[in-house]
């Protein structure tokens, strides 16, 4: 049958193409999954240009996607380093967050200062989070990444339920009738729609450069990169390279865990506040449910591995997953009219690189 | 022309360009228990491998030489061919599933099965197990062995004396075994244990069982064996009748070779009368290297060695006191008492460690030789780091100029202080870790085999750095070693451990029966066996 | 008191064992007493109903976890091969066949049969190159292969496959199939074959099996000790009071027995599996199972081929799987081509573990029982909710928060035991005389 076959050629093909693949040097130093995509992206841009697209929106738009998930697959770097997997309870951090919006937004607040002030609110909840998750995490060494998709799976869940009962009053976050706080809450009533986005922004050949949120993000970078330059990031990182090592060499892995993992959570908490305010509203209940795993892929494609990562994997990886995305949507409406085939491909790129970067894990087994 | 069971002619074997056997010369009869005696290294792993068929064998370029069943030359290509032919081995590890019984383990892929219905189209794998029979044949072979025990009973929470004999069991229930290895048997067995199994390999032998007892244990092997073969260094040195020797004789030409490094006696050596590390009932739980009542007087400036056969507990020793497995007692450094389990502890008192899994625990293989050098004294010491704030970060230019210098005087052959570790040879790994041990500035350095996997030209060159160590900066050495020659050329002392303890301390020059009885744990007084 | 203690010391071990099945029924007691409009005929009926549905495909978890490849959230991916051949089937049907509903149905099992095992063959070998992280891996192809199946279904068919575009199963542009397919007369097609009133197949299922108990007592299968006892006279009582009351029920009329009627055929057909199952681990490719399960490595150093062997349980899960989920669907009428089996994986697995499974050993009987706990706890919650409440909603967000947790929680139990059996510590003090 034709279903068949499609199956067969399609896994057959890939797994022997990875083969082959892999022995090419270039391909080593590069990564395939991060070859994969950069093909895929300037595959898709070359066939915008040729449809007379409107560039200039393309490259913002990129450029803001970009910004918007810097934090959040930046999030990923302590998590990895410290040697717990990708950070796939990425959806505590960001209820941390979810919940600061609120908070602040009940409280009145608008414009900038809700902003700072959710910020500092989240980075509290957040850590304190990041705290008793990464206790648990340390009672579940080897199965952190199946642990955390539960964890996560299951706060989102949890949370709903404080969602529907919270006794939140305002307006701008109530339903019409009944108690309760609405799915999507828009930010434009608060004044915080895309607030950093427009701060210091600027245009240059009819692309919209998002300054504010561009700087916020690389300056979340420089600050990572800084830590794991102190005593304290050596040590985690030695811990997650070698615990062996580490612990002969005086290191208390299991506190350094839990140091990587707040900083992996607030990061989480933060990356949400800048995600939302750049896309003009934040989605309770079921939202956070997969937003690990966009930023999981988003690590992977820019040169990270499940046990290695660093600032310039977030970078790139951002960079070409979501411009690859962003790109994709117009293009592949324009071809082939309602088939959604951009949030197809989305799902299938996504879960393949995950899935290629878990058959890279090495150990495991009885 | 020959009743010999098995054969081994002029079986040599390199290790890329190692030669580790050379000419090796073996029989066993039917019914007879053959023992085959080497200290660390003399090859007797790699005969029993090469015997077995191991896949490791063949990748590695094969052998040279032929062996020979029951007349008729045969070359096993993997253990399961060789198990087809009728030779088992019992391991030292034992592998039993706990969550099986008795049977199912001594059963496992070899099973009994009735054909159905179902297996007649799709294959043998569906029929059906014949439970009855198994346990019938279980309970035969358990019968062999005098073992009272159920045949169903689960083998998790079984003593290890029964979990030995159920691997033994597994061995004899396989059809047609002609040949059986015992690598190791009673190390983990009580006396009465012990007993238990010589009995049953004597009546397993008495059934026309060829047996090849390994061990070091010399009374064991006068007890019960017919013929003892002893390797050394790779080579047959001699076989003989047991009857005809004595745990001496044994233990002189296990150990006794000409000593290739020489011993200079240097006139700089400043031993003190004062002790600066005193270790009283050091019991440490290193799997496989277990530590069971260790004590020591260490002098300040000597460097002493310590000694023994594998899996005796010699490397448990520092492993113990420097926190790196769970250990227990006292441990006095300095006239002050040392925190065991407390690897930080001990660091920040002035003990360094270069251990002997390099890798494993000495070496970040992903990181650079600069971090790896600095890490420990940064992290402990708190140098190579700029203190701004509350904030303390790494102070790039230091540790660039320290590891450069290290490189210099170590002379580590790499491409910069910025190659992974994982990426320099065996002998400039060894001298990363030697660096980073260096930078700490210790007062007693602690060496688990430090020349191990090293060739000849990069051994001299750290011994002789421990040395000038010594000699220069009147540092302490505790050096642990399987290689009684490299002990024997730069060490004031030599500690034998043997089963977990202490068993003697030897000058150097002692000789090299003393030696070897003491590794072997025999008892130089009581003299077994027959000639004198 | 102190006895007391004691006996609840006892106990200990085989409460924390099954702590998950106690709060389940605790849960739906507690929905009984807190709720009053549910009337237990209607109760029975949902219940019975979603057993029939779900039985199946939780059974098809069995397999996978023996073989120690813990729990296959996998099966996802057999579901869709199952619905894969029905629009496959309901296509060829309405376009050129024109089958009854039994025939599609048959066609439907046949056809899922080679998809299921191909694609359980490739994830078995995923499964391989992901030892050690099996369950994530699980997780995440089943997300990848939902992203191939929509790239078939919503893309492929129309541009790369030819469909007639006035198909009522395609969309109207001729691109894609639509969001629902409906089963015509495959709905119910299994159900129908035949139907027993409830109390008598309640009747005669009490009846087999007393039979089935004490033909094994007699037999003396198991050592006659206490324990054993005590449970085989609570079987026995449990069969007892069961048939009595049936016969009492029938007798007088009562309001039971508006409860649905059961279809004979599918319970035959969940029968079977069980005992397939059951048959299977007394083959020696169930020991080989078990084997693999235990330890790899020993398995593999004995000459087992554990790749092979892992991949047979996959295939065998997956194939289950698509059958499960057919009967599924032949229950519900109308297939959720999309969203049909997105849910099926995650609350599979929590119903396997409701019934006293864990990650590293399952029975065939805790599948069946937690099937009938999780579907109780499912058919309660929203009446929980209503009642403590005052909000229906609150109750279905608890339900999926009690789905996550159950998992989270077995997967964190099951490492943190692994974790603590593992940790290297000195031995109690009095290590050195032996025996002397």
């Amino acid at each position: 049958m034709s279903k068949n076959n499609d199956i067969q050629s399609n896994n057959d093909i890939q797994s022997n193409t990875i083969k082959k693949g892999l022995e090419i040097p270039i391909v080593k130093s590069i990564g395939l999954p991060t070859l994969i995509i950069a093909a895929f992206f300037i595959l898709v841009m070359t066939t915008a240009a040729i449809l007379k697209q409107s560039l200039p929106i393309l490259i913002s738009d990129i450029l803001r996607r970009f910004g918007m998930n810097g934090v959040l697959v930046l999030a990923m770097v302590p998590a990895i380093k410290s040697g717990t997997g990708p950070n796939f309870a990425l959806p505590l951090g960001i209820i941390c967050g979810l919940l600061a919006w609120t908070i602040g937004i009940e409280m009145g607040f608008i414009g900038i200062t809700l902003i700072l002030l959710t910020v500092v609110m989240a980075t509290v909840f957040a850590a304190v989070t990041g705290y008793f998750y990464g206790k648990l995490l340390n009672a579940v060494k080897g199965a952190e990444m199946t642990i955390a998709t539960y964890t996560g799976f299951s706060t989102v869940a949890l949370m709903s339920l404080v969602w529907l009962m919270a006794p939140f009053k305002s307006k701008q976050m109530g339903w019409m009738m009944g108690e309760g706080l609405r799915e999507t809450i828009k930010l434009d009533g608060v004044e915080a729609g895309q607030i950093i986005n427009n701060f210091l922004s600027f245009e240059i050949f009819e692309v919209k450069i998002p300054t504010g949120l561009l700087l916020t993000f690389f300056a979340f970078c420089f600050l990572v990169w800084i830590f794991f330059r102190t005593k304290t990031g050596i040590a985690i990182i030695a811990g997650g390279s070698n615990p062996e090592f580490a612990a002969a060499s005086g290191i208390d892995i299991d506190k350094n865990r839990l140091i990587a993992n707040i900083l992996s959570t607030v990061l989480g908490a933060i990356g949400i506040i800048l995600y939302s305010q750049s896309y003009g509203f934040f989605q309770l209940y079921s939202g956070p449910l997969m937003m690990a795993f966009p930023a999981v892929a988003g690590v992977l494609i820019g040169g990270a591995t499940a046990s290695k990562a660093n600032i310039s994997h977030v970078i790139i990886g951002t960079f070409l997953f979501q411009g690859l995305l962003t790109a994709s949507m117009p293009v592949a409406n324009q071809l082939f009219e309602g088939t959604d085939l951009s949030e197809i491909m989305r799902v299938v790129l996504q879960n393949g690189i995950i899935l290629y970067a878990l058959t890279q894990v090495k150990g495991g087994g009885k | 022309m020959s009743d010999n069971l098995l054969s081994i002619k002029n079986i040599s074997k390199e290790f890329y360009g190692n030669r580790v056997l050379k000419d090796i010369n073996m029989e066993i009869k039917k019914g007879e228990i053959h023992a085959l005696i080497g200290e660390n290294g003399a090859g007797k792993s790699t005969l029993m491998n090469i015997l077995f068929g191991m896949p490791m064998i063949h990748e590695t370029g094969g052998y040279q030489g032929s062996i020979e069943l029951e007349g008729k030359e045969v070359l096993f290509a993997s253990p399961h061919e060789a198990m087809a032919h009728g030779i088992g081995m019992v391991h030292q590890e034992f592998m039993l599933i706990p969550g099986f019984t008795i049977t199912e383990n001594i059963k496992i892929n070899r099973e009994l099965t009735n054909p159905n219905l179902v297996s007649k189209i799709f294959g043998r794998q569906y029929e059906g197990l014949d439970m009855k029979k198994m346990n019938s044949d279980a309970r035969k072979a358990l019968d062999i062995m005098s073992m009272g025990i159920e045949e169903y009973t689960q083998v998790a929470g079984l003593p290890v004396g029964h979990m030995q004999f159920i691997e033994i069991a597994r061995e004899i229930d396989k059809t047609g075994i002609k040949l059986l290895v015992f690598d190791e048997p009673t190390a983990v067995l009580t006396e009465s244990e012990t007993q238990n199994l010589l009995a049953a390999i004597e009546k397993l032998a008495a059934q026309g069982i060829g047996i090849i007892f390994i061990s070091h244990r010399l009374e064991e092997i006068m007890q019960v064996s017919h013929r003892v073969t002893i390797l050394r260094d790779g080579e047959h040195v001699v076989t003989k009748d047991t009857k005809d020797t004595n745990v001496y004789e044994i233990a002189e030409l296990m150990v006794g070779r000409k000593v290739s490094l020489d011993r200079t006696n240097s006139t700089s050596r400043r031993i003190s009368d004062e002790t600066v590390l005193s270790i009283k009932n050091l019991e440490v739980k290193m799997p496989g290297e277990e530590v069971k009542g260790f004590n020591l007087e260490v002098k300040k400036g000597e460097i002493i060695g310590i000694g023994g056969l594998a899996g005796q507990g010699k490397i448990g020793v520092a492993n113990g006191i420097m926190g790196i497995f769970p250990a227990r007692g006292q441990v006095i450094f300095e006239s002050s008492p040392l925190e065991l389990n407390n690897p930080r502890g001990a660091i920040a008192a002035g003990l360094s460690f270069l251990s002997e899994d390099r890798k494993g625990v000495g070496l970040l293989l992903d990181e650079s030789i600069e971090l790896n050098t600095v890490f420990t004294s940064m992290q402990i010491h708190k140098e190579f780091l700029h203190n701004i704030g509350f904030v303390r970060v790494m102070d790039s230019r230091k540790i660039r100029n320290h590891t450069n210098k290290m490189i210099k005087d170590l002379d580590i052959r790499c491409t910069s202080s910025l190659q992974h570790a994982g990426s320099l040879s065996g002998g400039n790994q060894q001298k990363v870790c030697m660096a980073r041990a260096l930078t700490q500035k210790p007062k007693l350095l602690l060496v688990s085999e430090p020349t191990r996997g090293i060739d000849i030209g990069a051994k001299k060159l750290i011994l002789d750095l421990l040395k000038k160590l010594n000699e220069e900066q009147g540092m302490t050495i505790v050096m642990t070693s399987s290689e009684l020659a490299e002990l024997r050329s730069i060490c004031d002392r030599i500690v034998i451990v043997c089963d977990g303890k202490v068993e003697g301390i030897l000058s150097p020059d002692a000789s090299n029966a003393e030696f070897g009885l003491m590794m072997s744990g025999t008892r130089a007084d009581s003299q077994l066996g027959g000639a004198e | 008191m102190k006895k007391a203690k004691y006996i609840l010391s006892k106990q200990m071990p085989y409460l924390a064992d099954n702590i998950v099945p106690i709060i389940f029924i605790a849960f739906t007691l507690l929905g009984f007493v807190l709720t009053t409009n549910v009337p237990f005929n209607f109760f029975l009926s949902e219940l019975s109903s979603r057993f029939y549905r779900n039985a199946f495909i939780v059974l098809s978890l069995v397999i996978p976890v023996i073989a120690g490849l813990g729990l296959n959230f996998g099966i996802v991916i057999g579901a869709m091969s199952g619905q894969l051949a029905i629009i496959i089937v309901r296509y060829l049907s309405i376009e050129y066949l024109h089958l009854s509903g039994f025939w599609e149905l048959v066609f439907c099992l046949v056809l899922s049969l080679p998809i299921a095992a191909f694609i359980g063959f490739l994830t078995g070998k995923l499964y391989n190159k992901t030892r050690g992280q099996e369950m994530i891996a699980s997780l995440i192809v089943g997300f990848f292969a939902n992203g191939v199946y929509q790239f078939i279904l919503l893309f492929a068919t129309g541009i790369i496959i030819p469909v007639r575009s006035s198909h009522p199963m395609i969309k109207p542009d001729g691109v894609g199939v639509r969001m629902t397919v409906d089963m015509g007369e495959l709905h119910y097609s299994l159900q129908n074959i035949l139907k027993v009133p409830f109390l008598w197949a309640v009747l005669l299922v009490s009846v087999l099996l007393l039979a089935l108990v004490i033909s094994r007592h007699l037999m003396g299968k198991k050592g006659h000790n206490k324990d054993n006892r005590v449970i085989f006279f609570t079987k026995v009582g449990l069969s007892a009071v069961l048939i009595i009351y049936s016969v009492f029920a029938i007798v007088t009329k009562s309001k039971i027995t508006s409860v649905k009627d059961v279809p004979a055929a599918t319970i035959i057909i969940i029968g079977l599996l069980c005992l397939f199952t059951e048959l299977i681990m007394k083959t020696k490719l169930g020991q080989d199972f078990r084997s693999v399960g235990q330890s790899q490595h020993i398995a593999e150093s004995n000459g087992i081929n554990v790749d092979k062997t892992r991949i047979i349980a996959v295939i065998m899960s997956t194939v289950l799987a698509a059958w499960g989920q057919i009967i599924y669907l032949q229950d519900m009428g109308t297939l959720n081509v999309y969203g049909a089996h997105t849910q099926i994986g995650m609350f599979s697995v929590a119903a396997l573990l409701v019934g006293g499974a864990s990650v590293h050993k399952a029975t065939v009987s805790q599948a069946l029982i937690g099937t009938i706990l999780f579907n109780s706890m499912f058919i309660m919650s929203p009446e929980i909710g209503k009642a403590a409440f005052g909000n229906a909603l609150l109750g279905e967000y608890f339900r999926t928060f009690m789905v996550y947790g159950i998992i989270g929680m077995a997967l964190g139990i099951y490492v943190w035991n692994a974790n603590r059996k593992a940790r290297i510590t000195l031995d109690p003090v009095e290590v050195h005389t032996q025996d002397n």
